[in-house]
């Protein structure tokens, strides 16, 4: 078992999350970290929008997160919501698409990165569930966010505020203390400024990509983050989705066509090999990239 | 395109209108097309296409760009902890959740949680939704015509034990029809969602029961290119598992991904 060359062993496929999770997975509370009025609770909101610009209303998004202190939640607790913070929760989307937490921002897990939530999308249509992250928005002096600027408000963007639906005022009411962006809240932010450049993920992207995986801070207080799963001509204002795993070889020969299978297909990079964190020691295009289809190194037997 | 189909969607854009021969069609090309790039030295798939148009609700709502690799930082490297306080004692048991029985097969499932390298995930949160014996779910939106069983919702949730074993009692679910194209009918599934020890092992899938005749139909099913991996997600009937009188059994094992941390023990929990 210890066996480093031991093969691994092929994951069981993913399936779609199909129409009718709304009754079994969403749970009371279950998008509540924190009881209103708790110090320092904030709602983090969005819209999850189709490749039409239409908004999903049958999507469950699940957020995991550190706590205030960069501290990664050890506890049970995120099904019965006593009050434990777990760092875990689950919304669904409303009939306009829309759906809120209220939380506690995260803090940096490590020393001068950014702090974010690690968001999963999961929704009628989409084969498998979707990886990205919600950074925290980092400001300029001036309040300005600094890599929230262009591509942001694409096509139906919702006004802000506007988009999280039934609950969003209580939650807004209770998430922001009342007191609007807090000075807390712009202090932290400006706090952050530089940070999000440095960051090698984001530094990877394209600005207008980078956006998508920055929160914008609202007039109230909220955090928004919208998550496009098609968007723009050219896919520029689609939220950018992540993958965990090294990159995997399409071998000489194979072709483009194959190359470009391969690529969309859930889990063909995902052979299960064990590796300790980075990928240093694979033959990457570039530790930051993503892998252009047809252009991924070759490296044998994927699954021999 | 048949000309019934033509028809079809002229007459009604609004109801699902490709016939199954269409859907058919456009699967077996996809897996021959599949089948013919391994031949060539394409890396085998373990997964679903997420760009796969038979599955027509799919078409708007897949990513249109490769992911984007990002190394797993702290939070990703570790999962949600849930505890038995979490769930109560009757949640595995989904035929004792109303006042009387539910109709249909009563069926024990059973199977083990393992990551990638064999190991199993421990007292970790397995959830379970699903169609009744006549293939309705109690969702507001599923209004085909078959009958609600009042003593049936078809939601549970269960803690693994620390082999990784999971159990639960059930009614086998019946086939259920969709609107993905004309008399199209879903196989029997049990719905699954599963977190490793990680976050990049989440994992949300269905279980089939074995030989169900509308596999071969089903753009769900069948968007899985590969089918070694299809029939990972298909369950065996174990007699072991089934229990005199009451109940027949199901066997089916699980494999999530390869974590991507050094593993050390689970960690425990506090809280409880």
């Amino acid at each position: 078992m210890s066996d480093p060359t031991r093969e691994p062993i092929p994951p069981t496929p993913a399936q779609t999350v199909g129409p009718f999770f709304g009754y079994a997975l969403p749970y009371t509370r279950g998008n509540e970290l924190v009881e209103p009025g708790t110090p320092g609770a904030v709602r983090l909101h969005g819209t999850v929008y189709d490749g039409a610009g239409v908004p999903v209303p049958d999507a469950l998004v699940e957020i995991w997160q550190a706590d205030p202190a960069g501290a990664v939640v050890a506890r049970s607790g995120s099904l019965l919501r006593d009050g434990t913070f777990t760092g875990w929760g689950r919304a669904e989307t409303d009939r306009e698409g829309g759906y809120w937490f209220r939380t506690l921002e995260p803090g940096a897990t490590e020393p001068g990165r950014p702090p974010f939530f690690a968001v999963t999308v999961f929704a009628r249509g989409l084969q498998d569930r979707l990886f990205t992250r919600a950074y925290l928005p980092a400001a300029d002096g001036a309040g300005h966010g600094v890599d929230a600027a262009p591509g942001v408000g694409g096509p139906g963007a919702a006004a802000p505020g506007a988009g999280a639906g039934a609950g969003a005022e209580a939650a807004g009411a209770g998430a922001g203390a009342g007191a609007g962006v807090g000075a807390g809240a712009a202090a932290r932010d400006s706090a952050r400024a530089g940070l999000l450049e440095t960051e090698p993920l984001l530094a990877s992207l394209e600005p207008e990509r980078r956006a998508t995986l920055v929160t914008s801070r609202e007039t109230d207080g909220s955090l928004r983050f919208d998550i496009r799963l098609q968007g723009g001509p050219q896919g520029e204002e689609e939220t950018v989705f992540l993958t965990y795993d090294p990159p995997r070889a399409v071998p000489a020969g194979a072709g483009a066509g194959a190359g470009a299978t391969a690529a969309n297909a859930s889990g063909a990079m995902t052979s299960g090999v064990a590796g300790t964190r980075g990928t240093s020691n694979q033959p990457t295009v570039n530790e930051r990239g993503s892998y252009p289809i047809g252009l991924v190194p070759s490296q044998g037997g994927i699954d021999a | 395109m048949p000309a019934g189909a033509a028809v079809l969607r002229t007459t009604a854009p609004d109801v699902a209108a490709d016939t199954q021969a269409q859907l058919s069609a456009e699967i077996e090309a996809a897996h021959r097309a599949y089948a013919e790039g391994l031949a060539q030295g394409a890396p085998r798939e373990h997964g679903p296409r997420r760009d796969w148009p038979p599955y027509r609700s799919s078409i708007l709502r897949h990513p249109t760009k490769d992911l984007h690799h990002a190394d797993p930082e702290t939070i990703e490297l570790f999962a949600p902890v849930f505890g038995e306080r979490d769930i109560g004692a009757l949640e595995s048991d989904l035929t004792v959740q109303h006042g009387g029985e539910p109709i249909g097969e009563r069926i024990v499932v059973r199977g083990r949680v393992v990551d990638g390298e064999g190991r199993p995930v421990r007292r970790q949160l397995v959830e379970v939704w699903q169609a009744n014996a006549a293939g309705r779910y109690v969702h507001k939106r599923d209004q085909h015509p078959a009958p609600v069983d009042p003593n049936f919702t078809g939601v549970g949730r269960m803690l693994t034990d620390d082999d990784g074993w999971y159990q639960f009692q059930t009614i086998k679910p019946g086939p259920y029809p969709w609107k993905n194209h004309f008399n199209a009918w879903r196989p029997a599934h049990i719905h699954f969602s599963l977190f490793g020890t990680e976050l990049t092992q989440r994992v949300v899938t269905q279980m089939y029961f074995p030989g169900d005749p509308l596999f071969a139909l089903d753009p769900i099913y069948q968007s899985i290119q590969d089918p070694r991996a299809r029939e990972l997600l298909v369950a065996t009937y174990d007699h072991d598992v089934s229990q005199h009188e009451w109940a027949t059994g199901y066997r089916w094992d699980i494999v999530l991904s390869g974590s991507h941390r050094t593993w050390t023990e689970p960690n425990d929990d506090p809280a409880e």
